[in-house]
């Protein structure tokens, strides 16, 4: 998402007030007094967040802690990760399977925590993959993506994946309009053929589980972020739009000509409606479906075929247009679910429009024209006012419960505090540099945690120690308790951090689960004992029920095995002790490590090449012994009349 | 026998009950790896983990300096003793219902004899576990022998063990205690009653 270089900095410094513009390149340093001791967490001492950021291009969700900004964790999502086998293991495999195949990677961009009734209830985490578009499910007591489901008729799930106050859905909206359902047509053919789907995923409020329940298939613009309605705007899920010209080639000029664009609204409780009463149409769409087995470790994926789509006419009153300028970015509606703050990005102002004159504007049908079956609303009609002097780039907002709202503003790399009763900015805090979302610890539910802010910035120029031509990715840390805003913090971050959301440690850190129950491992080649270790010949595979405790293996000695076999270990960690992982690591293996946890089964693949005797042996230091976790396996040439054999327990 | 005595043998009879629904013996394993605590139950009848996986981590650990796995369902105490503290708590009842002083006494004696008995028991358990080491162990450390203690603690390696009478373990001190106490009562008494 970067959107352009920090230049404009100084190509409009002149137009506004502009604080963050770093002149020199060197920064003040924190204003805060004892800023240090503020982020200063003890040896032993625990953060009082987790901060889940999204890790952008890595496909990861990286998790810190805060206020010290500690990397805690990695949780591979969308992209393979050889450090834990994900991807690689023949459980995890399939996790990654979509409509198009095995996608090994994807762009990380908007972390979301589940909430029931509007409040962070420390259950899951969504996120969604902007590339090859899909949403994936974290459960937070294993830190471990348990479930993918692949958007179909979308390009770029963007907006996504915003959820409901009571996680009735997570929502994805395309950012590219493509033909739906696709084909072969002139690229100049976009107004005729193109069209742009918002998608409301439903999450089963007891397990997780996601299901597409419907698609709305909107006029062909690029649609960018989304937030639902809350309290009294409960029921009602809104959308910004961008490039209203339709253009379809250097968008840089084509999609920024309009003053306005659109902030969508969507009645989706009246959608559940409009399809009750049979007026959604099912269409063919091939879309994966990926979960896993908590119970036998293993994730299936399966290829569903038919989704609902729902057109604006057929169901009058689902959508209304509201104008909004120019090319709006983040939608972000306050703890009271009365405002809705939406970023122009190219704006000089920054508009608040109001839920309750909306639904007056609807009921008045106050509209000042139609698109595509969407009825468009007057603009004075919705608007609760304009924030004057909001600096230029406007992108993000978020509340503190206080009646505030900060909004981050890329260009002069800022970020605003307004007052959302009064309109007006009360404090501007410059940021290093060109920030792009910025995060209040459960700042987008009805009970911000408002004491911290965390800045996402996009550029980092001369603020870490250089590495080459690629540098760090960073956030900074605001105390914003204050009337002032504070900065105390800069920290690095992986990948690059789009959105990210922070909830209390307390919320989930008991709920931590310590090992899997070996008892409850139903994987289908799990070895609960020694006693059980067995290695089967079917045909050209050969299985190893293998089990790993400290400190070996068994068995650890292997014959039989012939060139050309594919030799599937599946080793079951017997350990059911905190902090007892186990690695496997087979010489000339062509995928990665295993890493298996206490009381899980992983399986890796290996397929020799040569005859010759090989080695094996634990990765993931284990104990005093943990060097002399290792073993052979004899490799013979193919149709050799050695045996298969292999140690058991004395 | 007085009645605050049978009132006492009453008491001791309900202690002993304790015993059966609570553990006995208490053994704590800290070490600097494991801020989370580690430890075992004794209870009349089986050894328990501290927490549900404790007793495989503990043997697990043994396994390093070659100690025989504890295995509850192999040692025969276990099974011999829910009969025993049966046997004692009939007999206490019986006491107070006949009103003895001679079976009193004998209770009495019966009691604390097989009390020191068990704690006999526990210490030579102790030993045989602690000293009867594989001599294929990874970990020999010469003249190290790694019997818990009875009572008290004890530095074994990078363990620190700690044991301690659990709260049935307390019910049963307490139970011989009131026997006594309810013994020395009658006995007071005797020039009196001629």
């Amino acid at each position: 998402m970067r959107m352009s270089h920090a230049t404009p900095c100084l190509a409009l410094a002149a137009a506004l007030v502009v604080t963050g513009c770093g002149q020199g390149g060197k920064a003040p340093l924190a204003g805060a007094a004892n800023a240090a001791e503020r982020v200063y967490v003890a040896p032993g001492e625990h953060d009082e967040l987790y901060a889940f950021m999204s890790g952008g291009f890595s496909g990861n969700v990286p998790v810190y802690g805060l206020p010290s900004g500690r990397l805690l964790a990695q949780v591979p999502v969308f992209s393979q990760y050889p450090e834990k086998g994900y991807g690689y293991t023949e459980e995890s495999k399939p996790m990654l399977m979509t409509s198009h195949g095995f996608v090994p990677w994807d762009d990380a961009h908007h972390p979301q925590l589940s909430q029931t009734d509007g409040k962070v209830d420390g259950r899951w985490l969504f996120i969604n993959g902007n590339n090859t578009p899909r949403i994936a499910r974290l459960d937070l007591t294993t830190f471990e993506t348990v479930e993918i489901i692949e958007i179909p008729n979308t390009a770029g799930s963007h907006a996504s994946p915003f959820l409901t106050q009571g996680t009735e859905y997570v929502v994805s909206a395309t950012r590219f309009s493509v033909p739906t359902p696709q084909q072969d047509v002139p690229i100049a053919s976009y107004k005729e053929n193109f069209s742009g789907v918002l998608s409301f995923v439903k999450v089963d409020s007891a397990t997780g589980h996601m299901t597409l329940a419907f698609q709305i298939r909107m006029p062909g613009y690029d649609y960018d972020l989304s937030h639902a309605g809350k309290g009294p705007s409960h029921g009602w899920a809104f959308f910004t739009s961008y490039n209203t010209e339709q253009a379809h080639s250097m968008l840089e000029r084509g999609a920024s000509q309009n003053d306005k664009d659109f902030v969508a609204a969507v009645n989706w409780k009246l959608a559940e409606q409009c399809l009750a009463e049979g007026k959604g149409r099912k269409e063919p769409a091939v879309y994966a479906h990926n979960e896993l087995d908590e119970a036998t470790h293993i994730a299936s994926h399966e290829l569903r075929r038919e989704v609902t789509v729902l057109e604006p006419s057929a169901c009058p009153g689902l959508v209304y247009f509201l104008p909004t300028p120019k090319s709006p970015h983040g939608v972000d509606v306050d703890p009271t679910g009365e405002y809705i703050v939406a970023g122009g990005k190219l704006a000089t102002v920054l508009p608040i429009h109001s839920f309750s004159k909306m639904i007056k504007a609807i009921e008045a049908k106050a509209f000042e024209g139609e698109v595509g079956g969407v009825p468009v609303l007057k603009y004075d009609q919705v608007n609760y006012c304009e924030v004057e002097n909001p600096g230029l780039g406007p992108l993000h907002t978020e509340f503190d419960g206080k009646g505030n709202a900060y909004t981050s503003v890329f260009i002069s790399s800022e970020i605003i505090k307004t007052n959302l009763e009064r309109c007006e900015v009360v404090d501007r805090i410059p940021t290093y540099y060109s920030i792009g979302h910025l995060m209040i610890p459960q700042g987008d539910s009805r009970e911000p945690y408002g004491n911290y802010m965390v800045a996402l910035n996009k550029i980092t120029k001369d603020r870490y120690l250089p590495t080459g031509p690629e540098l760090t990715q960073s956030a900074q840390l605001y105390d914003i308790s204050g009337e002032k805003m504070e900065l105390l913090l800069d920290f690095p971050t992986t990948g690059e951090p789009h959105y990210a959301q922070a909830l209390p440690a307390s919320l989930i850190k008991d709920r931590q689960l310590k090992a899997y129950d070996l008892a409850g491992n139903t994987h289908p080649w799990v070895t609960r004992s020694e006693k059980d270790v067995r290695v089967v010949r079917q045909g050209r595979n050969v299985h190893v029920g293998m089990t790993a405790i400290r400190s070996h293996f068994m068995p650890d000695n292997i014959e039989g095995i012939q060139v050309g076999d594919s030799v599937f270990f599946h080793v079951t960690n017997l350990e059911q002790d905190w902090d007892v992982p186990h690695g496997f690591a087979m010489i000339g293996a062509l995928n990665a490590e295993l890493l298996i946890m206490p009381g899980a089964t992983r399986t890796l693949v290996w397929v020799p090449q040569a005859v010759g005797v090989y080695p094996f042996y634990c990765t993931d230091f284990c104990s005093a012994l943990h060097q002399e976790m290792q073993g052979y396996i004899r490799v013979s040439a193919r149709g050799s009349s050695v045996p298969l054999t292999w140690n058991k327990p004395e | 026998m007085r009645v605050l005595s049978r009132a006492l043998v009453v008491l001791a009879v309900l202690l002993i009950g304790v015993a059966y629904v609570r553990p006995l013996w208490h053994i704590a394993l800290e070490a600097p790896q494991y801020p989370e605590g580690l430890g075992m139950y004794i209870w009349a009848d089986k050894i328990t983990g501290e927490k549900p996986q404790d007793l495989n981590s503990i043997n697990g650990l043994n396994h390093y300096i070659g100690m025989k796995e504890i295995v509850p369902e192999s040692i025969p105490e276990l099974r011999l003793m829910p009969y025993l503290l049966a046997g004692l708590a009939a007999l206490g009842v019986l006491v107070a219902l006949t009103g003895s002083r001679k079976l009193l006494l004998a209770w009495v004696v019966l009691f604390a004899l097989l009390a020191v008995a068990g704690l006999a028991d526990f210490w030579k358990w102790g030993y045989e576990y602690g000293h009867e080491l594989d001599p294929t162990a990874a970990i020999k450390v010469p003249g190290m022998a790694y019997q818990p203690p009875v009572i008290g603690s004890k530095q074994l390696l990078n363990f620190r063990a700690t044991s301690w009478p659990a709260l049935g373990g307390l019910a049963l001190m307490a139970s011989v205690a009131l026997g006594l106490v309810a013994a020395v009562l009658d006995r007071r008494r005797r020039p009196a009653a001629g």
